[in-house]
């Protein structure tokens, strides 16, 4: 399999990856190294494992019995997969902002402060200048300033998707992983979440899964093409788009399947 | 219009509401009488004596004060021990009990118990308890009031808990939240105004059990707070003197008997209005 290494210091590096769901496997020997400060995107047909893949970086998938992964995710010289650190504290490097909306049932500013507390003790100044702080990161504040103590559930799915992800970066994370984030989302909160991805790369490591192959063409970096659970293509977005060297990739690009 | 398939819809459609619609009348036809009986009788009986007066010999007059708080004093305890106990259970089959044998078996056995005549619980708590320590007792009762909250909890609590997403439960996780901590801060306050709505039923069910208490706590003519030894309580005031043959006994059970479906109906008010209000 091709094992693409940009020339910039990858975050994360997946080495002979497998997934498997009870008997089925989901992932193949994937090999990737995710560039650091950038944005890459996952993208392939429904099913082709790009999820998977993403779910790999954080272990969610350790809440399920049934699925496994064997192989390497490394990060900082250490194997996430194997590694013996307490997986709260992966996650805590490790961020993830669902397909859908999924605001705590609590007010805005305990949204985000809840996260926040699960790592450090704040007073009570230093905690509202947290919360402003994600809140601003995630063009958020504007909106909410005059509402945070009403309940998270009251905002648009635009906004809730943008309070996911201040309620992610608020705990300082180093690598953001977004699974579809638009999919549920008006073109207007899209455009809006897009342009905060874009911002966001200066500080962190942006990896995203989108159906959407002009989402994965604006705002990514680097670009990963899967098909069943295999990596088929990866490399700088404009090469995928414009010239890919593999005739799969360029037959999913074109719209000729998938 | 005139499609013949159109008609006929129509007409199905006609036949089926009637039918449905007597169905419901012939339901609320009773739920009604009773409730009117109930409150023209109770409120008949109604006076300030009721809750102020014990329950008098027959020929005197008298109230049931210390029923009323025998009554309360045995729901509260039995609603403490079991709603904690039927929290935690419920908490276990919704949240960690997703494969295995164990949690089938124990939703299964929960079923039963849901369903056991009351009587049956009564018995138990008689042969195991009562039996045991040679008297009866407020305790007893309380402990046989609390075997009926606990699987009206389990039950509530489990299926609340199942209607929280699990992608609400992944969002904490993801953020690096222990599993107890994604349980009592999302989960719970995800279902909340459910599992609430689950201790009101499960209040307003034992505050008109009978059974239960006829063999734990009997019943007592004086008022009393002694846990451990017999107590008055509605249920049973209400058995004892609609069989009896005094004219003044069968008031004051009519009134027992409006003032139990009146609490009732104000705790399944509230469980309604608890839901509505979150969901």
């Amino acid at each position: 399999m091709p094992t693409v290494s940009p020339a910039l210091t990858p975050k994360l590096r997946v080495r002979d990856l497998n997934f498997y769901y009870g008997a089925f496997c989901a992932l193949r020997s994937v090999n990737l190294d995710i560039p650091e400060n950038k944005v890459t995107a996952f993208i392939g047909p429904s099913g082709c494992g790009k999820s998977t893949l993403l779910r790999t970086f954080n272990r969610m998938y350790a809440l399920y019995p049934e699925q496994r992964a064997e192989g390497e995710v490394i990060m900082d010289g250490e194997n996430l997969l194997t590694s013996r650190t307490d997986v709260a504290l992966i996650r805590a490097k490790i961020g993830m902002v669902f397909q859908k909306p999924t605001p705590f049932p609590m007010t805005i500013y305990e949204n985000i402060a809840f996260g926040v507390r699960l790592f450090e003790r704040l007073g009570r100044g230093q905690m509202d200048e947290r919360v402003e702080l994600a809140l601003t990161r995630a063009a958020l504040w504007n909106e909410v300033k005059d509402k945070l103590h009403q309940s998270g559930n009251s905002l648009s799915g635009g906004q809730q998707q943008r309070l996911c992800i201040a309620r992610s970066i608020a705990i300082k994370p180093e690598v953001l992983l977004l699974d579809e984030p638009c999919s549920a989302l008006d073109p207007i909160s899209t455009g809006q979440i897009e342009k905060l991805i874009d911002e966001l790369k200066e500080d962190y490591t942006v990896v995203i899964v989108t159906h959407n192959m002009q989402q994965a063409a604006r705002v990514s970096d680097y670009t990963a093409y899967m098909y069943l659970g295999e990596m088929i293509e990866f490399g700088p977005t404009d090469d995928i788009f414009i010239k890919p060297k593999n005739k799969q990739t360029e037959d999913y690009i074109t719209g000729r399947f998938g | 219009m005139g499609n013949p398939i159109f008609r006929r819809r129509r007409i199905v459609n006609k036949v089926m509401l009637c039918i449905s619609g007597f169905a419901m009348i012939f339901g609320l036809f009773w739920l009604a009488w009773i409730l009117i009986t109930l409150l023209h009788e109770g409120f008949y009986a109604l006076h300030w004596s009721l809750f102020t007066e014990m329950t008098p010999p027959p020929g005197s007059n008298g109230g049931i004060l210390n029923a009323i708080a025998g009554s309360l004093l045995m729901a509260t305890f039995g609603t403490l021990i079991g709603t904690p106990v039927g929290i935690l259970a419920g908490t276990y089959l919704a949240e960690f009990g997703r494969r295995g044998w164990l949690a089938p078996a124990t939703r299964f056995i929960n079923d039963i118990l849901l369903s056991a005549p009351s009587i049956v619980i009564g018995l138990f708590v008689y042969t195991i308890y009562v039996a045991q320590v040679r008297h009866f007792s407020a305790w007893a009762g309380s402990i046989a009031l609390s075997l009926i909250v606990i699987p009206v909890v389990v039950r509530t609590t489990d299926d609340m808990l199942k209607l929280v997403p699990d992608s609400l439960r992944e969002a904490a996780v993801a953020l690096g939240a222990p599993s107890w901590k994604m349980i009592v801060f999302v989960s719970y306050r995800a279902a909340k105004a459910g599992i609430v709505t689950g201790i009101l039923l499960a209040v307003a069910r034992i505050s008109g059990e009978t059974a239960p208490l006829l063999f734990t706590a009997l019943n007592n003519q004086f008022f009393s707070l002694n846990m451990n030894g017999p107590m008055a309580n509605l249920p049973v005031v209400i058995f004892q003197f609609a069989m009896s043959p005094y004219q003044d006994w069968h008031r004051l059970a009519w009134a027992g008997a409006g003032l139990v479906t009146l609490a009732v109906l104000a705790l399944n008010i509230l469980a309604r209005l608890m839901f509505s209000k979150k969901t």
